[in-house]
């Protein structure tokens, strides 16, 4: 049973009629964004209205965005995208995990509204998913973070554990140890993806309990700051470049570059040609950037990073190939062999060495 | 000159006048900050407060004031009784946390049972659930003196963590993949919170709110504990040697309050909601303190107010999206409305005087 089946009742069909109409009849196609935060979080967020700003630029008037800012993700976000659908929206980006069933919920409403979803896994005729191999990255990350780390203790800040963040704790500890044998996770999971007093609590314990080295997968600035002012401590920009970090604390990052998917989404829905797709793209296509390495990094360590970058682009080197054991020691990948896409998407557990459990 | 003189009695025409005139002064300097951020500020005022009721999509809009508004007033009534009697409940977010948790957990726990009791022992534990976490601030404080202000309000922070390690662990939906969240008692009809007529936005947490306010309007105005919350408020030596019991008092008011709070966590977690995720809270217990206040701890007053508060939510998303307003300029627009009032309410207790103050 659906609950709020707009489309049930007549009065709400008659105004299906009506609602495609305004969107037919004008020349622009309009597409809404959903974030949650604020378009100046300087990380995740930022990215994405980035991209928004690009698309429409790119379609020179003949896109109009519109964007709605720290949406809860919940009964709020159903009622920011409906909004957008009566505002006469064609296609709507709804840029967070927890958008999932509110998105499905809407575009069940409104089947001639295309949605775009992303991280999340559930898909429907007009709703598509999208998604970015952020692991890939974050083994450069991690290359760097084990070659620097003096204490062998690397601090990562984790929002919500979801398959999403675990694989990127286990790609960057897989690489940081490859370097480093001593070296060792401490993990604190926040259970936000913003919320910059808690990321900024959660860098300075780590940093307490000796780690010089702070990864993030929350999408503030905070953190940085926290590593500015504790001093000899090196962080990375998280989904977006936090260049004003740079050259120190902040000595690379990783890019979520969505433009050239806003763009050929948009595309689509103005040709008439979009259908629902899943798609998770990483180095390779552009959409995993690595923000530059700074001169904080070692002249050798950071040809490796960009040679370890590059080998993963061009395919030659996946950074879950075997052997790899699970954390409780039992066999995951035999020797030489690559993880499944299914696997990763649903990855749960973490690879043999971090201590500590996932939160359940 | 202008002299400030004190009322022998606050004014009864400025304290209905009050709120009013806040209302009136946030939209004049909302207006001049949506025209400093280069808004039509009469097209944006109108957005924000006429557009949700009276616009071609109002039909859509009018029932969301229902959704938006009831947790609202629900927990603003409750909170009235303890703030007219000089008992300060500031967690009300936590015990609408604790009400979904015990009422989620009774669905979760009999699903998939069907059967018409489910819903009434969801309602029935929702209420206990808030009324034990309210109870530990109130028996601190008869029993040691500790400041109910504190108590209640740290123990936001631990319903909350107490959230997250339930929608991680003992309510994660076992069919979710993985994936954060417990079921979706939205689409378990013996546990749904769904619409009484649909697309009235009339779930059963709008009748427990209406109901509320007739509730607190009867016993505030013509029960003999109404008489007594209001004395112990007004005078706490007078109410003393009225008989009245100031312990009993202290956990009465904190139960109601606390019981109304979980019945509000638990109508949104059967429905609008849906599921226990660990962003489930979205800050209306904290919101509900400005509504309570807007309204005068008056059940009508509040009654109103919660439907203002809900208007600027809906009003304030429409406006995001339409004419791009920023989403923090909403924020302050409701940040306004309090400060307002704060500031004419000296109106109620004190009267201008025009020359020369007599001197001392």
């Amino acid at each position: 049973m659906k609950r709020r089946t707009l489309l049930a009742s007549g009065a709400a069909a008659a105004t299906m009629a009506t609602l495609g109409m305004p969107a037919r009849a004008q020349d622009k196609t309009k597409v809404g964004f959903v974030y949650v935060g604020p378009t100046g979080d300087g990380g995740w967020t930022y990215e994405h209205d980035q991209a928004r700003q690009k698309m429409e630029a790119h379609f020179d008037g003949a896109v109009e965005t519109v964007f709605v800012e720290s949406v809860p993700e919940g009964p709020d976000a159903e009622r920011v995208m409906t909004q957008m659908v009566l505002a006469g929206a064609d296609l709507i980006f709804t840029t967070s995990f927890g958008y999932m069933d509110p998105t499905l919920n809407v575009a069940a409403k409104f089947p001639d509204v295309k949605f775009e979803h992303a991280t999340g896994f559930k898909r429907a005729d007009n709703v598509s998913t999208y998604s970015a191999r952020f692991y890939e990255g974050r083994a450069v990350q991690g290359h760097i973070a084990g070659s620097m780390t003096k204490t062998n203790k690397i601090g990562y800040i984790g929002s919500v554990p979801i398959p999403e963040v675990i694989r990127g704790i286990n790609s960057a500890y897989l690489h940081a140890k490859k370097v480093n044998p001593d070296v060792e996770f401490k993990v604190i999971w926040i259970f936000e993806w913003l919320n910059p007093a808690k990321e900024a609590d959660a860098a300075t314990t780590l940093i307490e309990q000796g780690c010089d080295v702070i990864l993030q997968h929350t999408d503030s600035t905070a953190p940085q700051a926290a590593a500015q002012e504790a001093g000899n401590v090196i962080t990375f920009g998280q989904a977006s470049d936090m260049a004003e970090y740079a050259p120190s604390p902040r000595v690379s990052s990783i890019i979520d570059n969505w433009t050239p998917y806003y763009i050929a989404r948009t595309q689509a829905v103005i040709d008439g040609t979009w259908t629902s797709v899943d798609t998770w793209d990483g180095i390779s296509t552009g959409m995993v950037e690595i923000g530059e390495i700074t001169e904080t990094v070692p002249a050798e360590i950071k040809a490796q990073a960009e040679a370890l970058r590059d080998s993963i682009a061009d395919g030659s080197y996946e950074p879950f190939t075997g052997p790899i054991n699970k954390q409780d020691g039992s066999a995951w990948l035999g020797d030489g062999e690559t993880a499944d896409d299914g696997t990763l998407a649903g990855m749960n557990f973490y690879v043999e060495g971090i201590t500590g459990d996932i939160p359940q | 000159m202008l002299t400030l003189e004190k009322r022998p009695n606050p004014s009864k025409g400025w304290t209905l006048a009050t709120p009013v005139l806040a209302v009136i002064f946030t939209m004049i300097v909302g207006g001049i900050l949506f025209a400093a951020l280069g808004k039509n500020p009469f097209e944006t005022i109108r957005t924000i407060f006429v557009d949700p009721l009276f616009s071609e999509f109002a039909y859509y809009y009018r029932p969301q004031l229902l959704v938006k508004g009831a947790p609202l007033v629900l927990i603003a009534i409750g909170l009235s009784f303890g703030f007219r009697a000089g008992v300060w409940n500031i967690g009300a977010e936590g015990q609408y946390i604790m009400g979904a948790l015990f009422g989620a957990g009774v669905g979760l726990a009999l699903y998939p049972m069907e059967s018409w009791i489910v819903f009434p022992l969801m309602v029935i534990a929702g209420a206990i659930g808030g009324i034990l976490w309210a109870m530990i601030p109130g028996i601190l404080k008869i029993k040691f003196g500790t400041n109910e202000i504190l108590v209640s309000l740290m123990l936001v922070y631990v319903a909350e963590q107490l959230l997250a390690s339930m929608a991680l662990g003992a309510m994660r939906n076992p069919e979710g993949m993985g994936f954060p969240g417990s079921r979706n008692l939205s689409q378990y009809p013996s546990a749904a919170n769904l619409e009484i007529f649909a697309n009235s936005g009339m779930h059963w947490g709008v009748v427990a709110a209406l109901i509320a306010v007739i509730f607190a309007y009867i016993t505030l105005a013509r029960h003999m504990f109404g008489f007594q919350v209001r004395l112990s408020g007004q005078s706490p030596r007078a109410a003393a040697f009225a008989g009245v019991n100031p312990k009993a008092l202290v956990l009465i008011c904190l139960g109601i309050s606390g019981g109304l709070a979980g019945l509000a966590g638990m109508f949104e977690v059967a429905g609008p909601a849906g599921q226990v995720s660990i962003d489930f809270n979205v800050g209306y217990g904290f919101t509900a303190i400005i509504v309570a206040f807007l309204g005068r701890l008056h059940p009508i007053g509040i009654l109103l107010a919660g439907g203002l508060m809900a208007l600027t939510y809906i009003g304030g998303e429409i406006a995001q999206s339409t004419l791009g307003l920023p989403g923090a300029a909403i924020q302050l627009l409701q940040g306004m409305l309090l400060f307002f009032l704060l500031a004419v309410d000296v109106l109620t207790n004190y009267r201008l005087k025009f020359g020369q103050g007599e001197l001392a």
